[in-house]
């Protein structure tokens, strides 16, 4: 459930790269000041590890097909949630740097949605509640399903908001959410199982490495409500902030806005938003290209009725749009062209010299 | 499985072409770094329908391609594969907005724009990703990293991370080869088996990062990471990125394929 | 100069199992000399490495390396002088360049970073690797990062070296390559291995370690010899000792 660069808007992802940043430089601290540095190759190892778990199918009973291991809960129970979500940040990077999976726009997005909720929420909240009885196979068994489901549809459920504040692309709310919430229990459930019978084959095995992780865990004597005020306070400045700056344009923000009421009829009703548009139309130095007049016109009517009176999209920006689109497709490849004959010359003429 | 040895191919082949020493590897992975993200937002900041004024960004990659020497076809590749992910959710736009607007003469529906639109920028986008590792290296891009700030303990563990990731692979691939010929005609590991499938290897790379932490205590260290010099930033790394900025500023504001085409076919506005 | 000598005193070392690994250990190595280490798997020979470097603590005893005593107060003076090449070079070399990984320990001691480039060029050079400085370590060969490993330990200026294994699992020219180096280094060695041939030609001590405790401690040319004494300590002879299998001549006359 990678989000991808193209999905998301600037506003939205540097948002949640600020937070995830603050996050990022918080848990940094608290791995530090453990002073138990040998869990910083363990960090290392671990991710390798589930690097490649990710990448291991295993099939899935009575259904026939497979599936394969996230890691955001193994990663907390192994190391506790400070460094378990360092090492998923990790993780994704690479994947987003080496894979393109994800993006580095949509980088704290992912860093969020995958690594947040398992080891600051599921994991604290849910996770450990069931072990506190003690450590059995029952019970972490239980832990495991709990807050593997519970990451997961909270992760879900934040790839939704993302999106639709992002308003890259056309999705109704409610209909998004029916998708992405089943299929994710489905696969939270199968974490859940994989989870539970890594770390019970841990824990017969060497049950050490879990009592070390929970001695090692320090997230006892968190003021935990601190921290997700302050994240709240830093998601609404920063979101405040740049979706300021985007504002000039017409998406992101004042886009969700519009959907989540429903229609954008509450504004242009108002005539409010007619007026600023109208001075955003004066002053923007920016052309004013084709779709964004026709949205302001039209929006919230319904398609059918349109039809008697298509959009005026000004004919004349559309066909040298396309025919430019075109010539600047064959330049840049022209130049590419060009570069790669003139340096094979060029590397031929030094041979030729030498 | 073959998707594990598919990475291996892919991390060895952006590493072979990191080690290539043209002008391009040699710019500071900073500037490199930060003209990549500009290139990034400045091209997820268009509004969703826009096509013709996305094209100018391929020049970014077509230069890097072209001057750093990267075969253009594994990246390609990859971009593909990337590209299903964003086709399962673009694909959804001609179905919910069904707008008719006029392109010329021809009548199309406003969500088939917004998919291409998609696909135009997600593709720029996981190409210009791939393109940053390939002419920097992981080496470098934690050089990048730690100047701009990035807390040490997590540059240092992704640089452990990034180095184990190789043998791992490796490791599970040989484990997975030998389960696949004692459980034929099976898709992947049964359940009941990965418990102690994935177990194991973790049990290995627990004993492994012990050692790996006693190698580098033997060395000195005691949790401070050194990470050497930084590399000084010279005027043409920084004219780079504000030439590369100024040059994505520009197509944002003026849709140069608008601009040539009304050029070429003597529509003005 | 007793400055590189390297004592060990009555050392005794079980694991948390209860099972007793090291038992009443003493030797003392002299500046210069190259002592084979030898022993059947679990005789012991990795954990006296690893007590030789503070890696563990014995239960009792001591180990002196010139006349400092291995403390917990000490280590970090002593792990400058001893330099460990570890049996497996996928665990040493962590970095993401040979370079940096080379760098590691001489910047981890402070040094400035003018100093440290020489550090790791020399080093390079001793080992004739220049060529691999900016390559990444997971992708070199297996001889080749045995060699990096080893250039690892001598950036640091070691005085003495310890290697666990440094010819497993090579092949017959990079284990020459490796003996080669090995030979031309003056520092104080001691050298655990199985490969017995490479102990005999590198060695002119040996330690047989059985079951915890010192068997046989002499010339390496006597003692790889002594096919009694090897084979009750699970060793054979050196093969380069043994008898032609085809017209049971001896090759070296004794």
């Amino acid at each position: 459930m990678h989000m991808a660069d193209a999905l998301i808007s600037p506003a939205v992802g540097g948002t949640m790269l600020a937070v995830t940043a603050g996050v990022t430089a918080y848990s940094a601290k608290k791995v530090q000041n453990d002073m138990d540095e040998s869990k910083i190759p363990l960090m290392g190892v671990m991710g390798a590890f589930v690097f490649t778990a990710q990448m291991i199918n295993f099939s899935i009973p009575g259904t026939g097909s497979s599936g394969h291991l996230g890691g955001g809960m193994l990663l907390a129970i192994l190391l506790g949630p400070y460094a378990g979500f360092l090492t998923m940040a990790s993780i994704l990077l690479i994947q987003a740097l080496f894979f393109g999976d994800g993006g580095l726009l949509a980088y704290g997005c992912n860093v969020f949605n995958l690594g947040f909720y398992t080891c600051f929420v599921a994991y604290p909240f849910i996770y450990k509640k069931f072990v506190r009885k003690g450590i059995n196979p029952r019970n972490i068994f239980a832990g495991s399903m709990v807050s593997s489901v519970v990451g997961l549809q909270l992760g879900a459920f934040s790839v939704v908001v993302e999106t639709l504040l992002s308003g890259k692309t056309e999705l109704p709310f409610g209909q998004f959410l029916l998708f992405m919430l089943p299929i994710h229990l489905a696969i939270g459930v199968i974490e859940g199982l994989a989870t539970a019978a890594i770390v019970t084959f841990i824990w017969k095995a060497r049950p050490e490495i879990l009592e070390r992780a929970v001695v090692g865990e320090t997230l006892r004597g968190v003021p935990i409500k601190k921290v997700m005020v302050g994240l709240a306070v830093v998601t609404v400045i920063v979101g405040g902030l740049l979706s300021w700056f985007a504002s000039a344009n017409p998406d992101g923000l004042e886009w969700s806005i519009e959907r989540v009421a429903g229609t954008a009829e509450l504004e242009s009703a108002s005539g409010i938003h007619r007026i600023f548009s109208e001075i955003q139309n004066r002053v923007a130095f920016l052309p004013d290209y084709g779709f964004k007049t026709v949205e302001d016109d039209t929006a919230g009517q319904p398609v059918e009725e349109d039809e008697s009176s298509w959009p005026s999209v000004d004919a004349g920006t559309s066909v040298s749009g396309i025919v430019g689109g075109a010539i600047t497709l064959v330049l840049a490849v022209i130049l590419g062209w060009i570069i790669n004959v003139s340096r094979k010359r060029k590397s031929k003429a030094t041979k030729a010299v030498a | 499985m073959s998707n594990i040895t598919n990475s291996l191919y892919d991390i060895g082949l952006l590493d072979d072409l990191a080690r290539k020493k043209t002008f391009i590897h040699r710019i500071h992975p900073v500037m490199k770094l930060l003209t990549t993200i500009v290139y990034i937002v400045v091209l997820t900041s268009f509004e969703k329908h826009e096509v013709s004024a996305v094209l100018p960004f391929v020049f970014y990659p077509v230069f890097i391609i072209s001057f750093a020497e990267i075969p253009v076809v594994p990246v390609l590749k990859r971009v593909l594969l990337v590209q299903p992910l964003i086709i399962g959710i673009g694909i959804l736009n001609p179905l919910f907005d069904t707008y008719i607007v006029m392109l010329g003469n021809i009548a199309i529906s406003r969500g088939w724009l917004t998919f291409l639109s998609i696909l135009i920028k997600s593709s720029l986008v996981v190409m210009v990703s791939i393109l940053l590792v390939a002419t920097t290296g992981m080496d470098r891009v934690a050089v990048a990293l730690r100047m701009l700030k990035i807390p040490k303990v997590f540059v240092l563990q992704l640089l452990l991370m990034y180095r184990y990731i190789w043998l791992l692979i490796e490791e599970g691939f040989r484990m997975a080869q030998a389960y696949s010929l004692r459980a034929p005609g099976q898709k992947g590991i049964k359940m009941n088996d990965l418990g102690s499938f994935l177990g194991q290897m973790l049990l290995r790379a627990f004993d492994r990062a012990q050692r790996v932490y006693q190698a580098m205590n033997l060395r000195g260290f005691t949790g401070e990471y050194n990470a050497g010099d930084v590399l000084k930033v010279r005027f043409r790394d920084v004219l780079y990125f504000v030439a590369w900025s100024l040059f994505f500023v520009i197509a944002r504001i003026y849709n140069i394929a608008a601009l040539i085409g009304a050029l070429f076919t003597g529509v003005g506005r | 100069m007793s400055y590189h000598k390297l004592e060990v005193r009555n050392l005794y070392f079980s694991y948390p199992d209860g099972h007793e690994a090291v038992k009443n250990v003493s030797f003392t190595i002299y500046h210069g000399e190259s002592v084979g280490l030898i022993g059947a798997n679990g005789a012991g020979k990795s954990t006296l490495l690893m007590l030789l470097v503070g890696l563990l603590l014995p239960d009792q005893g001591e180990v002196l390396v010139g006349d400092v005593r291995l403390t917990k107060k000490t280590l970090s003076a002593i792990r400058q002088r001893v330099g460990f090449v570890f049996q497996n070079p996928d665990d040493q070399l962590f970095m993401p360049t040979v370079y940096d990984d080379v760098a590691f320990g001489p910047r981890n001691y402070g040094l400035d970073e003018d100093e440290v480039k020489l550090r790791v060029e020399r080093a390079l050079e001793m080992v004739g690797i220049p060529h691999l400085r900016d390559r990444v370590p997971f992708r070199l060969s297996g001889g080749e990062k045995r060699v990096v490993a080893i250039a690892s330990v001598l950036s640091m200026q070691p005085d003495i070296l310890i290697m666990d294994e440094p010819t497993s699992a090579l092949d017959p020219k990079s284990r020459r390559m490796v003996i080669n180096l090995l030979k031309g280094f003056d520092h104080t060695k001691i050298i655990a291995s199985h490969d017995l041939d490479m102990v005999l030609e590198t060695c002119r001590r040996v330690i047989v370690l059985n079951e915890g405790e010192i068997a046989a401690d002499g010339m390496a040319e006597e003692i790889l010899r002594d096919k009694k004494l090897l084979e009750s300590c699970g060793l054979e002879m050196p093969l380069s000792l043994q008898r032609c299998p085809v017209c049971g001549t001896s090759k070296k006359p004794l």
